[in-house]
């Protein structure tokens, strides 16, 4: 099954579709989806090192992904400057960082669009083994956090009052985002790893009535657009990263129609 | 007054010449506080004077930049912040809110639920409850921990009369039942309760302190709220000379019971105003504004 290119593809995407929805859900709860975009750009520039000091290119990726959340925390702490203004500042910058050495890395031929936009196709054996063992310990981290993280969504001074150190589980939360971008990179790309996290978690949402159930939807619906992905782009001759973002798309947009239960209808209820 | 028993006087929050600075600025400084079990505290003063700060302080969220805080080991609190808003995306029943920061048995969470008051609400999502009903919520979430110490950040906000009435006397209640201290912020000087041990007034600093009565006669108090502020607190203090007990008849402040109030009780509604001047002019305490 995993001689055929095709098998290993689905088997890779749905590995890593099943991480990314508790983690996009804490992004959407938490309103990260600029960090994610953050750390998912400064991931070229983590492959350019990599090439440069010759070490492995998911390893390059967390790396720098880990010290732009560092970054954050710490310029944070100034206060000189917002959240969003101190991301946009870090984003562009690391992405434009990395393009500039790749230039300058004239003797390397770097495949620049498989990495901003994946290559789900060309996944190795290898590569499979560290998704999966990478996505075990991403669920693992998470099921660990899951109290204290749930308890800082709501209100990280309660977290901290009721001794959950709402601190610590957000920087391991940052680590974990980090190795799901360094693991997700050559599936859908830089560009596009954050909508693997957001779109699936947003699509659970008119769902989910608590909140691990909206994680376990989130994986579910997530592990739906890989293989929905990628085959219509075997079909249409598609990029299969775009396809399969394209086919989460599609399924939160079906989950916007109104059928079943409607907005407001829960409130209604409760009213009578 | 209800005064702590003598045997677990230790104080489980200790705060000395505790202060917070931000920015050049001084929020609260010079905090002396002690906290025990049993024992209700009430923060009083206007918006900005470092009330939230200062229950902040007591219970760890902040770090003193001067004096000290100390906090017996293993102190268990439970908490309602005073401004706490959940993002929509989050689907939270009720239910799912009490067992946000540990587990519960869930006895426990119908018992605390029915104790303000919302059993009929456990499986609603916390975005749509109204104001007062997430405030009983948020409530119901901390003591349903059994804390050692229960922080309550204005915690009647969005409650129509009535319902602050008996959340303040459910206050009353878990302490009696639990022997819990509780730290209890409010801007509001009618709700300082009568079973309220020590008043700190707050204004930056500690402007004076005591009993509610001693604090609504010190100069201090007088000059941070006005005259007005007094009046309020004596009909408060007045309001609450009698209890209504649940067979219907009613217990003085002197001990007595009878089958209804006495003419000149005074109920807020009638001659509260009257009856209140007549107490804020009585000089009766001899104990002075104990500030520090």
């Amino acid at each position: 099954m995993l001689d055929d290119f095709f098998s290993r593809a689905i088997i890779a995407g749905v590995g890593l579709a099943v991480v990314t929805g508790p983690l996009g859900c804490f992004v959407i709860w938490r309103r990260m989806a600029y960090f994610g975009d953050t750390m998912a750009h400064s991931a070229l520039l983590g492959v350019a090192l990599a090439f440069l000091f010759e070490f492995n290119l998911m390893v390059g990726v967390f790396i720098v992904a880990g010290l732009v959340s560092i970054a954050l925390l710490l310029l944070e702490r100034r206060r000189a400057l917002s959240t969003d203004a101190l991301l946009g500042i870090l984003s562009h910058s690391a992405l434009a960082l990395g393009l500039v050495m790749v230039a300058f890395m004239t003797w390397i031929r770097i495949d620049l669009m498989g990495f901003l936009f994946g290559d789900i196709l060309a996944v190795s054996r290898l590569d499979i083994a560290f998704i999966y063992g990478g996505g075990a310990i991403v669920l693992a981290g998470i099921a660990w956090l899951w109290r204290p993280l749930l308890a800082a969504t709501v209100n990280a001074e309660l977290a901290e009052a009721e001794g959950l150190h709402p601190e610590r589980s957000r920087f391991v939360f940052m680590l974990l985002m980090a190795l799901v971008i360094a693991i997700a990179m050559k599936i859908v790309g830089i560009l596009l790893i954050t909508s693997l996290m957001i779109i699936p978690a947003a699509t659970a949402r008119r769902f989910a009535v608590t909140p691990e159930g909206m994680a376990v939807m989130a994986s579910v619906a997530g592990a739906t657009a890989v293989v929905a992905g990628l085959f219509g782009s075997l079909e249409l001759d598609t990029p299969s990263g775009p396809s399969i973002v394209v086919a989460a798309l599609v399924l939160f947009v079906l989950t916007l129609l109104p059928f079943g239960r409607r907005d407001g209808q829960a409130a209604e209820e409760r009213g009578q | 007054m209800h005064k702590p028993l003598s045997g677990r006087d230790r104080p489980i929050v200790t705060m000395a010449g505790a202060g917070v600075a931000r920015n050049g600025r001084w929020l609260v400084r010079g905090i002396d506080l002690d906290i025990r079990r049993g024992e209700i505290v009430t923060l009083i003063g206007p918006n900005g004077s470092g009330k939230s700060t200062t229950a902040k302080l007591a219970i760890g969220v902040l770090r003193p930049d001067e004096g000290d805080v100390e906090r017996s080991s293993s102190l268990r609190i439970g908490y309602v912040p005073q401004k706490l808003s959940i993002d929509w995306t989050l689907p939270l029943s009720v239910e799912r809110l009490m067992t946000l920061t540990g587990p519960q048995p869930r006895e426990a969470v119908v018992e605390a639920l029915e104790a303000v008051g919302i059993p009929h609400l456990a499986r609603a999502e916390v975005q749509h409850l109204s104001g007062g009903e997430f405030q009983r919520a948020l409530m119901a979430r901390a003591i349903v921990r059994k804390p050692d110490l229960l922080v309550l950040d204005e915690p009647v906000q969005g409650v129509d009369f009535g319902g602050e009435v008996a959340l303040y006397e459910l206050i009353g209640r878990i302490r009696e039942e639990t022997g819990c201290a509780v730290l209890l912020i409010s801007h509001d000087l009618h709700v300082v309760m009568a079973g309220t041990d020590t008043v700190l007034c707050l204004n930056g600093h500690v402007c004076c302190r005591g009993t509610p009565q001693t604090v609504a006669q010190s100069p201090e108090y007088l000059q941070l709220f006005g005259a007005r502020a007094a009046d309020a607190l004596a009909f408060y203090r007045h309001h609450h000379d009698h209890t209504h007990m649940p067979d219907g008849r009613v217990r003085h402040a002197d001990g007595t019971v009878t089958d209804h109030c006495h003419s000149g009780d005074g109920h807020h509604h009638d001659h509260a105003s009257h009856m209140a001047h007549g107490e804020a002019g009585d000089p009766q305490s001899p104990e002075g504004g104990g500030h520090a």
